[in-house]
């Protein structure tokens, strides 16, 4: 049927009829998710509630009066989780991006530099990061040596750097090698060196690619900045702690776990949108 | 003196030689074009002479120094010579303006403005003028591999060596390509190009070398090469291009 470009364009009974339907599925999909959805939060509620000891772990876990109690120190302790985070989260992403440059690079005079990062990142992406803090907390000031700061909130951030180090430095690693060799040979054919290639063309494009799961290790590491308490450093978790023994309700530990979730979200939502936004410029130009 | 000599070159990989006993050269100003089957040596021999591949044997002269001697820098060599590619292989990070200054910059020296005012410049001569801000996952492929050519020609090479540079694109798009390598041979630019193009070989190449097994097995003008053939292979080269239409 062929349609006259001067009229006004007016959608056949065939699209009215293919609209209907497709609307009439989505109302559908919409009943059936909102039924389901009460469907298992009933089971859940009633499973939880009719359960024998919900009444003695609701007192202990969730106390609003314990919550209010000690809110106020918990938040003083999270200010300490803040600042180890922050410090912490710009070492990592320094290192992680030094570690990750000496495992791709190939040149000659770097083969050191290349295995000991290769070494490093075997050894502490492997490492469970509690063990890291016991060793270097307990065991660096063992040591005894005197211009080495005993401090427990510095082993404690020192730790965390360790380990992240080694996973920030594959995920970059990954984004290196991911980036299409023809950009490396189309670089050096202009004339720029290795390492001006590395700079300009390479690493501005890995890190681009690597963003999202980049920002996922950063999210971990803010959770993760929770385990210093076990080197004694007085953070969320720790006063947490300090407050439980003195009542023997557990209520702070969640307030604490309440103040970390929403610390990580907003990462998390910016993760997730990075994300969705890298997707839809890759579909929409798919060549890259 | 020529602007580039090449002399008895020879490149293999492992056991399969590529190219074998080759001999070219290419005065100031003048505009070769390879032809020949692919896996004929085209773009090994390409590759080789911008040093991104290494020569088993043979010397190669560029504007009389020789650029295949032990500790020549390989950086010093590629600035001085334009190379372009099937896959334009720009930037994706960097726009237009950024992929056509990056070397002018960091290699050449030019201050930020100096490079830029040439960009636009050049930009401007091929009606790209519009694009100099854009990323070039927006432009089609013709005008990304425009703006390749013009990212490999603006500090004015010695030598350009186009690899296949339309093997991507449709016709139309190679019309655009191919009209702007015209206008850098009436600028005089001294080029040595692989292609499947015959049309655009008989109008820009002052002469046309077959290429076979890693060798030139015959070489002559546009006219000769492509009326009078003499070798079987390139009689029958010819003839699977005139099947597939592309004569």
């Amino acid at each position: 049927m062929a349609v006259s470009p001067h009229e006004p364009y007016q959608a056949s009974p065939l699209r009215l009829q293919r609209e209907a339907s497709r609307a009439q599925a989505s109302r559908r999909s919409t009943a059936i998710a909102l039924v389901s959805t009460f469907a298992v939060g009933a089971v859940v509620v009633l499973v939880v509630t009719g359960a024998k000891g919900f009444q003695l772990v609701r007192q202990s876990f969730f106390s609003w009066h314990y919550a209010v109690h000690s809110f106020p120190s918990v938040l003083s302790g999270i200010w300490l989780n803040l600042r180890v985070m922050l410090v912490a989260e710009i070492f990592v992403l320094i290192f992680g991006l030094l570690l990750a440059l000496a495992r791709t690079s190939k040149s000659p005079v770097l083969y050191p530099a290349r295995l000991f990062a290769t070494i490093y990142t075997d050894i502490f992406r492997g490492l469970p990061l509690l063990l890291v803090l016991l060793l270097v907390g307990f065991g660096i000031p063992g040591l005894q040596i005197s211009w080495i700061p005993n401090s427990a909130v510095l082993l404690g951030t020192v730790s965390l750097i360790l380990t992240y180090s080694a996973y920030v430095a594959e995920v970059i690693r990954a984004g290196i090698e991911a980036v299409n060799p023809a950009q490396r040979m189309a670089a050096r054919a202009l004339g720029l060196t290795q390492a001006q290639t590395q700079r300009h063309v390479v690493l501005p494009q890995a890190l681009r690619k690597v963003t999202p799961p980049l920002l996922n290790d950063l999210v971990s590491l803010q959770k993760d900045s929770g385990l210093i308490s076990v080197l004694g450093a007085i953070d969320a978790i720790r006063a947490a702690g300090i407050e439980t023994a003195q009542s023997f309700n557990f209520t702070p530990y969640l307030v604490a776990g309440a103040i970390f979730v929403a610390l990580t979200i907003p990462l998390t939502r910016f993760t997730d949108w990075l994300t969705r936004k890298q997707d839809r410029a890759r579909q929409q130009q798919g060549r890259w | 003196m020529k602007a580039l000599e090449l002399l008895n070159i020879r490149k293999s990989y492992g056991d399969d030689l590529v190219i074998s006993d080759l001999n070219l050269s290419l005065d100031k100003h003048q505009v070769k074009v390879l032809i020949g089957a692919s896996g004929s040596g085209k773009s090994t021999l390409l590759r080789c002479i911008n040093l991104l591949e290494e020569i088993d044997d043979g010397q190669i002269f560029l504007a009389g120094e020789d650029i295949s001697e032990f500790g020549v820098s390989p950086d010093l060599v590629r600035a001085s010579i334009g190379s372009v590619f099937q896959a334009f292989n720009l930037f994706p990070h960097l726009t237009v303006l950024q992929n056509i200054t990056l070397a002018p910059r960091l290699v050449h020296g030019f201050s930020k403005e100096e490079a830029e005012n040439e960009a636009q410049h050049l930009l401007a001569r091929f009606g790209l003028s519009d694009k100099a801000n854009q990323y070039p996952d927006l432009l089609s492929g013709g005008q990304q591999q425009r703006v390749a050519i013009l990212r490999a020609i603006i500090c004015k090479p010695k030598l350009l060596l186009l690899d296949e540079v339309t093997s991507a694109l449709d016709p139309v798009l190679i019309a655009e390509v191919l009209a702007l390598i015209s206008e850098l041979k009436n600028d005089g630019m001294t080029m040595l190009i692989a292609t499947h193009e015959m049309g655009f070989a008989r109008k820009v190449a002052d002469e046309v070398l077959f290429l076979k097994n890693g060798e030139v097995l015959e070489s002559g003008t546009p006219a000769q090469m492509l009326e009078d053939p003499q070798h079987l292979a390139l009689k029958n080269f010819l003839f699977a291009l005139e099947q597939a239409g592309r004569l």
